[in-house]
């Protein structure tokens, strides 16, 4: 499911390549990223979204702000048997029947702001402090299937032989498990008794396990490009004038193929952060990913989709946040692709 | 093509075997306690447990419980820890649920994704392109469990419109069978029509630029025809491909989520359920059923592929 769209090469762009190859004749002397960020400025729909994303990031870092000034309650507390006061009103955070209170925006002082859960937490705090951890999974899984995507992808390219036989094999067998039973199964494998490796110690319940699943199962939807692309990048002429120059295999692949990566790093960088954030909500709703009472925008779609006959806020809220942020980082990433490589594909005539 | 279709088939048999060595490495090693005491269970008496190590060969060196393993899931006797129940004959139950929901979903993703795509193409650039892109995004956006959840809630229990959840035998009345599975197809199609619609576009957007199509203008054709008899068709190459990896890709895991959201019982369901348990035998047992399904599908896709392409046999 949530798989494929980081592998899709396609280039979302309209009939202003013809603009931009007129463009390009007006500007020489600027480089590509110059010209990139041109062209991403003028795109106002993945600025927008860029910004609502930056947005979101910066409520969710703010999160002890909203706690403390506001709220003025934990993201773990619970308020069972409150009472709060709306409109000279005493009303029960959750009801006799169990059934908690919905959201009360700034009725009560900001308290509840967007309702409690059924042990009276306060919906809107778990949302802040659970989006922290949705993204820090998000990006840190991104960072470490990135990082491990270049160099397995940049050693088989370069190489080739053996040691693209090995790794393209190993990718090969990652790649046929679905991504949902292999994160599910390691999931669960790792959290029964934690990972203990060495000196390296984590706790079953820790959110590095999540994070090294996601960073890991990405792996080969990024790594394959990548080789692809150093295979073609190898046979360049800057390669070889830097080989006659006697340069070795490890400076030309750090100082000539993978800088020659960067727009493919960037935007799948950016595609992965969305997926990866998706999958950790794919993993907590099954019970494999954050453990509670961690808050997390999947654990909290979790909880939500149980109780959504009586109380739809739980399951809506954090849905909304979730797909607001991966909109926006799918959004911006697209954006990004075509600003930075509009020759990708797409060109119309009519 | 017989050379291709014999290589592709030995690679299939050793991606097989690497999927079962994993999936035994992943319950059976990584986990950081006593495979035997984990299976038998919690307030497990020590004979059970001893009784357990004997049967799967816990005590011996780990290729010998490889095999002990693979023995049992092949042989077909295995059995949940906590049900008693046969895994093969779940596994049998659930599978006409799970192909029901998948191929539905694969068809109505294919068909929306070809009207939704096609138009895009004809209108790029223009604001129906514009905000079809939006809305492919916003589907490619979604997590399958939510949204089914909320159609579930609000077409199903709320309105009343739809069944909220379960499932009928196709056998028994096909017509409730698939009102009762409009929902789930719906929710797992969402994801795959934002995705496809949006390869497509850019497809037909590359073919309408080849030179046959500027020959089939020059030649006088009408602009219907040029776009569904040489565009369309050109087009859905690459698609049909990903079609068949990404039904495999469902089948082996997309599907759970909407199993479990609507209740469907299905394989993937079972193997959730299972996984949630900590049920090591059907656990081991779903997890290789899946993965097999999907790599021996990749490998039918890919000779497929190239019996249609003759340019694929000679890489």
């Amino acid at each position: 499911m949530a798989t494929e769209p980081v592998t899709e090469q396609t280039a979302l762009q309209g009939p202003a390549a013809w603009e931009e190859e007129a463009e390009r004749e007006q500007v020489h002397g600027l480089g590509p990223w110059r010209l990139g960020l041109r062209r991403l400025r003028r795109n106002k729909v993945a600025l927008a979204f860029g910004l609502l994303f930056i947005l979101l990031v910066a409520a969710c870092l703010a999160a002890p702000l909203w706690a403390d000034n506001v709220a003025k309650t934990g993201p773990n507390a619970q308020h069972l048997t409150d009472t709060i006061r709306v409109d000279g009103e005493t009303k029960n955070v959750v009801g006799l029947d169990g059934v908690p209170i919905g959201p009360q925006y700034l009725k009560a002082d900001g308290k509840f702001f967007l309702g409690a859960d059924r042990t009276g937490r306060d919906i809107m705090v778990r949302l802040l402090y659970g989006g922290r951890n949705s993204l820090l999974i998000g990006v840190t899984a991104a960072l470490i299937t990135t990082l491990l995507s270049i160099l397995l992808g940049v050693i088989a390219g370069y190489f080739r032989g053996w040691s693209d036989v090995g790794i393209r094999a190993l990718l090969d067998i990652i790649w046929s498990f679905p991504v949902i039973i292999l994160g599910v199964a390691l999931g669960v494998a790792l959290a029964l008794g934690g990972v203990e490796i060495g000196p390296i110690s984590i706790s079953g319940n820790s959110l590095a396990i999540p994070i090294l699943i996601i960073g890991f199962v990405y792996i080969p939807y990024m790594a394959r490009p990548v080789r692809g692309q150093v295979l073609s990048l190898r046979e360049k002429e800057f390669v070889e004038a830097a080989r006659a120059q006697g340069a070795g295999p490890l400076r030309i692949m750090f100082t000539e193929v993978v800088p020659n990566l960067a727009s493919t790093i960037l935007v799948f960088f950016t595609l992965l952060i969305a997926n990866a954030v998706l999958l950790e909500a794919a993993l907590s709703f099954l019970g494999a990913g954050v453990r509670p009472p961690n808050p997390s925008w999947g654990t909290m779609i979790d909880e939500g989709v149980d109780r959504i006959a009586t109380a739809p806020h739980l399951a809506i809220v954090p849905g909304v946040m979730l797909v607001l942020t991966v909109l926006s980082l799918n959004v911006f990433g697209d954006g990004v692709r075509d600003a930075l490589d509009p020759r990708a594909k797409v060109r119309l005539e009519h | 093509m017989l050379r291709f279709t014999v290589r592709r088939l030995i690679q299939m048999v050793l991606v097989l075997f690497a999927v079962s060595v994993i999936t035994f490495l992943i319950f059976n090693v990584i986990p950081n306690s006593d495979p035997a005491v984990r299976m038998a269970g919690r307030q497990a008496s020590e004979s059970t447990i001893k009784a357990i190590r004997e049967e799967w060969g816990f005590n011996e060196s780990l290729p010998q419980q490889y095999v002990t393993t693979m023995k049992k899931v092949f042989t077909g006797d295995l059995e949940s820890q906590f049900t008693q129940l046969n895994v093969g004959e779940e596994i049998r139950k659930g599978l006409p649920r799970t192909l029901s929901l998948a191929i539905g979903a694969a068809l109505l993703w294919m068909f929306v994704a070809i009207c939704l795509g096609l138009y895009s193409a004809v209108k790029a650039g223009k604001f129906a392109d514009r905000f079809l892109t939006i809305v492919a995004l916003v589907g490619i956006s979604m997590p399958v469990f939510w949204i089914g959840a909320l159609m579930n809630h609000y077409l199903g229990f709320k309105l009343g419109w739809f069944p909220n959840g379960g499932y009928v035998e196709l056998t028994e009345d096909p017509v409730d069978w698939a009102y009762h599975l409009i929902l789930p197809w719906t929710a797992l199609a969402i994801l795959f029509i934002g995705f496809y619609s949006r390869v497509l576009r850019s497809n037909v957007l590359d073919t309408i630029n080849e030179d046959y199509v500027r020959t089939a203008r020059a030649k006088g054709l009408g602009e219907r025809q040029i776009m569904i008899r040489h565009v369309l068709r050109n087009s859905m190459i690459p698609i049909v491909t990903l079609w068949g990896l990404d039904f495999g890709a469902v089948v082996g895991g997309g599907a759970i989520l909407t199993e479990t959201v609507f209740d469907l019982q299905g394989v993937g369901q079972y193997a959730a359920e299972a996984i949630g348990q900590l049920d090591v035998p059907p656990v081991l047992a779903t997890t290789m059923f899946l993965a097999f399904f999907v790599v021996t599908l990749n490998a039918v896709v890919d000779i497929l592929y190239a019996y249609l392409d003759p340019r694929i046999r000679l890489q």
